[in-house]
């Protein structure tokens, strides 16, 4: 049972609380018809698995409801931190 | 008779005597035994049959270690359990122990088939098998092999016990309570913090409870721990597995230590600890040697010998003679000596050992043989002499004797270490691998952690023998009957892996998890393959340690307690009025509600007619809510939905459609604009948390500049669905303050007011196609007011009706269920919602990938409606629909039925399918296959009862 920090709780919460979002930093475009349908494909299908550093996000569903994105380590299930929705990538 | 008991010695009670039987026969021991040292002192050897060969089989070890003596504990109806290892079965009163996989006695075993079947056995002989004829298989082998191969049987009644659990917080938790583990946990408690110490055997102590020099030592140290606040020992508890960031599960066995009549409350209680730093300190296992015949019973290890003297007083034959490739074989001979054991001889492979331990074995009058290997063992079900030979090889002596010492060195036991995704590194001292690094707070101490002088030895349990690898019947893995040979077998096959070898030889896959086979089956690959083990690495241990009871993980999440049933509030009145139910998601449903001998059809036929003809009630409480506040609650919806929302004006309803991102169809529900800012959505009763979510993603992830607030209020709302031509008649002495007029309140429109003097959002809504309302009170209400809708009813005729009838009457409709008639590849345009989309909003969820080539290309899947030829047949939804009957197996599948009833209504049966350009075959005939006929239906819209909607009106 991993424990994950939430940046609005501000408190390690055990991972039950938590439903996993898949990989962050991947924006929805402004006007996705502009998007070819190379360009689009790749918004909604192409994601990274990296053996490492992952960014990711997750909701504290069972707590504060809140979006977050988190860096942990595919390899050792290790977070290296956790920052809020909207923060640059860390 | 081999085993006896020693004059003296051991920590056994000898004044309190324990009667109990093993395969029926009455024994006797002592309390303070263990299972195997009882019926060791009773000169049993044989305790078992071997997986595969039905090869007698004894006592291997004194702990969790055992392979071979597993045993079945009947503690009564339900309270059956296989597989325990006889070593850790703790004698008690009325203990009723039998021996497995025997047939039919374990001395007499006719499918005794080590000589008559062992070819059919090699290793990957599974693999091989299942490439014969599919029919051999199931009608031939199959039925042999489960005869002959197998552990114990599972209980076959409902286990009537009950299981604990609990969650634990301390700075320091220590696994193992040998001299290691005890002396962490009076260091870590000597710094005030919380610490648990907790051990898998009766009693804390470890490899010390086998050293009686150590006992004043470890009495003191358990009253020191014992007098501590701020310590908690846990005896008789295992712990299972290392999870990430030291949570540590462990299971505590609270009463099969106990006689039946003494066992009071939970049987089990599972712990899971989270701990500051975690101390491995669990030892390690001896490990056998392989030679030939050394599963003979009486062939045990060195430790296993001297535990069950020193420890138990028990003396496992009255002439040993020891094989070892390690000092501790030495050492352990020695005391056995000193306790009274007759050691007739030490079998060493090396020329060269510790002059001490030569002269201490010469002093004690044991021939000592170095050089020498046992190339063979004498004896069927119990050891008569041993073969020694000079480097294995050289001329045979025959020794007399009954027991066979093995002492092939020691492996640290790194299982929860590895769990925790530890490292290892090979130590050529240990021959094994020892804990390297970790990046949990996590160390081991004492033998685990590759710190304990055991003294030195040889690594590589093979002994040198007369014959060839491939000739050898060495064992290898006990458990699973893998011999030296099958390894050798498996790399001559190609197998280079260590993870394949071990999966088609099953070396090291049986319950023991190959805690004595896996470090000499990498050995002998490592030697068959010429590459130095640690090129061949180490097979991964996972959880758990030593077999668990589901019945401790499980707790007390079974039975009501499995998962929450949610329940509306008016489900009482339900269950009342004798409803069947079905479970939707994990609400529970009214599905329909018989009267007197009626089966389900007549109930629904009934129920529709009724509705129909007169007014029916129904719970419609579980459709997830949302409330969507704020003054961009229109522009969000707008963007979330296909429908256009800003012109939907207040005090109107729109049928919403959901899409993913991906364009199909995930939700939809009938949602109303109560005020600007206001709007009362619907979700599917399945989708409501699914919809909020992926609502809150949008809203606190990409448009976090949206004023918009949504809130859950699927459980603040009953709702009541009153259907049917007299529906108006029903609810309008109860509403106040809303005009109910066709002109004043149109269909798709809602209304505040009262009903039965509690506030109301009343919508005019239909999803029957009759005139219909439905009736949202606060939940509280909810009883109270369907009851006296119900009572206003009876006036009309009116009919409770249940999920069955709704769904009967939607498909007259074609109104699809999200779910049902969709799986997440239909998009609005298949299932002819296209209407819903909202052609001229620039963007919305979904609205891209309606434009994908795949998804605008003819040919894809589109609902349509089905009359059977036969009305009266009813297709069975889920069935494929071929276009040409007669074409060969396998057909080409067109589609696939969705919904099908009959309809009282029409009088015939109805259904809706998805089916490859579907509204292209209006009036097209298709055929369904199934296994006795084929039924053909022809392609019709999906609507099939009042397309113009008259009805709608009354
Ligand atoms: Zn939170």
């Amino acid at each position: 049972m991993i424990l994950i920090h939430c940046p609005y709780c501000e408190e390690a919460r055990p991972e039950v609380e938590f439903a996993y979002g898949g990989e962050a930093h991947i924006a929805r475009p402004v006007d996705p018809s502009t998007y070819s349908d190379e360009q689009w494909e790749e918004f909604l299908y192409i994601r990274n698995n990296p053996r490492g550093r992952h960014h990711e996000r997750w909701r504290h569903t069972h707590g504060c409801g809140r979006f977050f994105n988190a860096v942990r380590d595919t390899v050792t299930d290790v977070f290296e931190t956790t920052y809020k929705a909207g923060e640059a990538r860390k | 008779m081999s085993g006896f008991r020693l004059a003296d010695g051991g920590r056994i009670d000898r004044r309190t005597k324990r009667n109990f039987t093993f395969d029926g026969k009455a024994q006797w021991g002592y309390a303070g035994d263990s299972l195997a040292s009882a019926l060791l002192a009773q000169g049993q050897m044989l305790f078992g049959r071997s997986f595969k060969y039905h090869r007698p089989r004894g006592i291997l070890g004194a702990g969790v270690e055992e392979p071979n003596a597993l045993v079945t504990v009947d503690r009564g109806p339900g309270r059956i359990t296989p597989n325990l290892r006889a070593p850790s079965v703790a004698l008690h009163d009325g203990l009723t122990a039998t021996s497995q996989n025997r047939f039919p006695t374990l001395k007499t075993d006719l499918i005794a088939v080590n000589n008559v079947f062992s070819a059919f056995f090699p290793a990957g002989f599974y693999n091989k098998t299942f490439m014969w004829p599919r029919a051999a298989w199931e009608k031939v082998y199959e039925p042999i092999i489960r005869r002959l191969a197998g552990l114990g049987d599972s209980p076959t009644t409902r286990d009537p016990d009950h299981y604990d659990a609990t969650y634990a917080h301390c700075e320091t938790l220590v696994v193992g309570a040998g001299p290691a583990g005890i002396a962490a946990a009076l260091e870590a408690a000597a710094g005030g913090g919380r610490v648990i110490l907790i051990d898998e055997q009766e009693e804390i102590g470890g490899g010390a409870l086998s050293d009686p020099a150590q006992w004043p030592w470890l009495e003191e140290a358990s009253a020191k721990l014992a007098a501590m606040d701020n310590v908690t020992v846990l005896p008789r508890t295992t712990a299972i597995g290392h999870y990430h960031q030291n949570f540590v599960v462990a299971a505590e066995r609270l009463t099969d230590h106990l006689s039946v009549d003494e066992a009071e409350g939970a049987r089990e209680k599972l712990w899971r600890i989270r701990a500051g730093e975690v101390v491995l300190a669990m030892g390690a296992i001896e490990r056998p040697l392989v030679f030939e015949g050394n599963d003979v019973p009486g062939v045990m290890l060195a430790s296993a010998a001297k535990t069950f003297a020193l420890r138990y007083g028990v003396a496992v034959g009255r002439k040993l003679v020891v094989m070892a490739v390690h000092d501790s074989g030495w050492r352990d001979a020695l005391a056995l000596h000193k306790a009274g054991v007759n050691i007739a001889a030490i079998v060493d492979m090396r020329r060269d050992v510790a002059s001490e331990l030569i002269e201490g074995a010469r002093a004690a009058r044991i021939a000592c043989y170095q050089g020498y290997a046992v190339t063979g063992v004498s004896g069927g079900q119990a050891v008569k002499g041993v073969t020694i030979a000079l480097a294995g090889v050289g001329k045979g002596q025959k020794i007399d004797c009954d027991a066979v010492l093995m002492a092939g060195g020691w492996t640290p036991t790194v299982h929860l270490w590895s769990h925790a995704k530890g490292s290892l590194r090979w130590d050529e001292a240990w021959g094994a691998f020892v804990p390297d690094k970790t990046h949990e707070d996590l160390r081991c101490v004492g033998a685990c952690g590759g710190a304990w002088d055991y003294g030195k030895g040889l690594s590589g349990g093979l002994l040198p023998a007369p014959k060839p690898l491939h000739d050898s019947k060495a064992f290898v893995d006990f458990q699973n009957d893998v011999k030296a040979r099958d390894i050798g077998l498996a790399v001559q096959e190609g197998f280079r892996s260590i993870e394949h070898i071990k999966r088609y030889t099953t070396n090291g896959m049986a319950t023991d998890q190959g805690k004595t086979s896996n470090l000499n089956g990498l050995q002998i690959a490592s030697g068959v393959l010429h590459r130095p083990v640690t090129e061949i690495g180490l097979t991964t241990f996972r959880p758990p340690y030593t077999p668990q009871s589901f019945g401790a993980i499980l707790g007390h999440h079974k039975e009501a307690l499995f998962q929450p049933l949610r329940k509306s509030v008016i489900d009482d009145w339900a269950a009342a009025q004798g409803a069947v139910y079905e479970n939707v998601a994990q609400w529970r449903r009214a599905r329909y509600f018989p009267q007197g001998s009626e089966d389900m059809d007549a109930a629904v036929a009934r129920e529709c007619r009724t509705v129909r003809s007169a007014v029916g009630v129904f719970d419609a409480s579980t459709l997830g809510k949302i409330e969507v506040v704020g003054p961009d609650a229109a522009e969000f919806l707008n963007r979330m939905y296909t429908n256009p929302w800003k012109s939907l004006e207040p005090g109107r309803c729109r049928y919403g459609l959901l899409l993913g991102e991906h364009g199909f169809i995930i939700d939809d529900g009938v949602s109303a604009r109560l005020a600007p800012d206001r709007f009362h959505l619907t979700t599917t009763t399945g989708g409501a948390a699914r919809v909020l979510n992926m609502m809150e993603d949008y809203l606190q992830t990409e448009w976090s500049d949206l004023d918009v607030w949504l809130t859950s209020t699927t459980e603040q709302w009953a709702v009541i669905a009153v259907q049917g031509p007299k529906a108006r008649r029903v609810i309008e002495p109860l509403v106040e303050g809303i005009d109910l007029s066709p002109e004043a309140f149109p269909h798709m429109s809602v209304r505040e007011g009262k009903i039965c003097g509690v506030d109301t959002r009343l919508f005019r809504v239909s999803f029957t196609g009759e005139l219909g309302f439905e009736v949202n009170v606060p939940a509280e209400h909810g009883r109270a007011v369907w009851e006296a809708i119900w009572a206003e009813g009876q006036k009309h005729g009116a009919v409770a009706y249940g999920t069955e009838t709704m769904h009967v009457l939607r498909a007259e409709k074609g109104f699809i269920i999200v779910g049902q008639d969709t799986d997440g590849t239909v998009t609005p345009d298949d299932a002819g919602l296209g209407w819903a989309v909202g052609k001229k909003k620039p963007d919305f969820v979904g609205k891209r990938s309606l434009a994908r080539p795949d998804i605008v290309a003819p040919g894809r899947k589109q609902l349509v409606g089905l009359l059977t030829d036969d009305p009266q047949a009813v297709l069975e939804e889920g069935a494929q629909i071929v276009a040409d009957p007669n074409q060969p197996v396998p057909m080409t599948m067109i589609g696939h039925v969705t919904s099908s009833y009959h309809s009282a209504t029409l009088g015939r049966s109805i259904a809706m399918a998805l089916v490859a350009g579907g509204r292209d075959r209006m009036g097209e005939t298709l055929h369904i296959p199934m296994p006795d006929r084929t039924i053909s239906a022809k392609v019709v819209a999906p609507m099939f009862y009042d397309a113009e909607g008259s009805r709608l009106n009354g």
